[in-house]
């Protein structure tokens, strides 16, 4: 039963953001666009679905830093290989496991990967990615284990 | 004071703008430069990721405390949402076609066999 109303108010919270308008009229009509949104998203299925449960979200700032830092990193790497005068490339296609049970989880490993360049995920199945690498440095096991583990951690809750 | 502060915002929007439009430019150099499709999907992720959001960051410096910095950030943060799923949907089109790229130094593809669009859907999808 939390669950819409939590829904209901991160509708109205980015309402709020998005508009900036504090008059009665368009905060009604504000009210109504968000109720439409939730009966949408109701009748999806979205509000039942067990994947995601909010104290996972305490997490995720936490997670963003670190991706953030991880980015930059691979963006580097990227540019230099883009920038120097005989790029080398050492394209490949490997198989990258995933320890997600949920599907929160999976899509947070499978975007957070193909959000760094140098990676993309091309294919998932059970417990494993099929991942694009543009070089071998990109494609080091180590620096996927890393991220699993903290993906996890992320969707768990616990370190 | 307000001279100095702005003086500041200036020079660290000027930083990101500058910082932005050099991702910007390495990622359109590498559209040209690598040689096939998947390569250059890793080009267009850096204009994606540091390119977009440093420019972000830049108008955020600009705009200051204001409601026009909550809709640049939450810009950002949807930028780092969507920009992944469509380069997946790109590369998992493009694979599921039968694009390879011209020189693999590994390949371990073999059992991701795309057999059919439908088929590859029910198999990504987890039970319920």
């Amino acid at each position: 039963m939390a669950r819409p109303l939590i829904f209901l108010l991160v509708l109205a919270s980015l309402w709020l953001a998005l508009s900036g308008l504090f008059m009665t009229m368009p905060l009604i009509l504000g009210l109504f666009s968000c109720l439409a949104c939730l009966l949408v998203s109701y009748r999806m299925g979205l509000l039942d679905d067990r994947d995601t449960q909010i104290p996972n979200m305490i997490r995720i700032p936490a997670y963003s830093g670190w991706i953030a830092l991880e980015v930059i990193k691979a963006n580097i790497a990227i540019a230099k290989v883009i920038l120097s005068r005989r790029p080398q490339i050492a394209q490949q296609f490997i198989r990258v496991p995933s320890s997600q049970k949920s599907g929160f989880g999976k899509a947070l490993f499978a975007n957070s990967i193909t959000l760094t360049p140098g990676t993309v995920t091309v294919e998932t199945a059970n417990g494993v990615f099929l991942v694009h690498a543009l070089t071998h440095d990109a494609a080091s096991p180590e620096a996927f284990a890393a991220m699993d583990r903290l993906v996890t951690a992320t969707e768990t809750g616990q370190t | 004071m307000t001279g100095w502060l702005e003086l500041i915002r200036d020079i660290a929007s000027g930083i990101a703008f500058a910082g932005g439009s050099v991702f910007i430019l390495i990622g359109a150099l590498g559209l040209l430069r690598l040689p096939d499709f998947w390569a250059r999907l890793h080009a267009a992720g850096i204009i994606d990721t540091l390119g977009a959001e440093l420019m972000l960051v830049g108008m955020m410096f600009q705009a200051g405390w204001s409601q026009a910095t909550v809709k640049l950030a939450l810009l950002g943060l949807f930028i780092a949402i969507t920009g992944p799923t469509a380069t997946h949907a790109l590369a998992n089109a493009a694979f599921v076609t039968g694009l390879r790229p011209a020189r693999l130094a590994k390949d371990e593809s073999h059992s991701f066999i795309p057999v059919s669009s439908t088929g590859a859907e029910t198999q990504g999808r987890d039970e319920r």
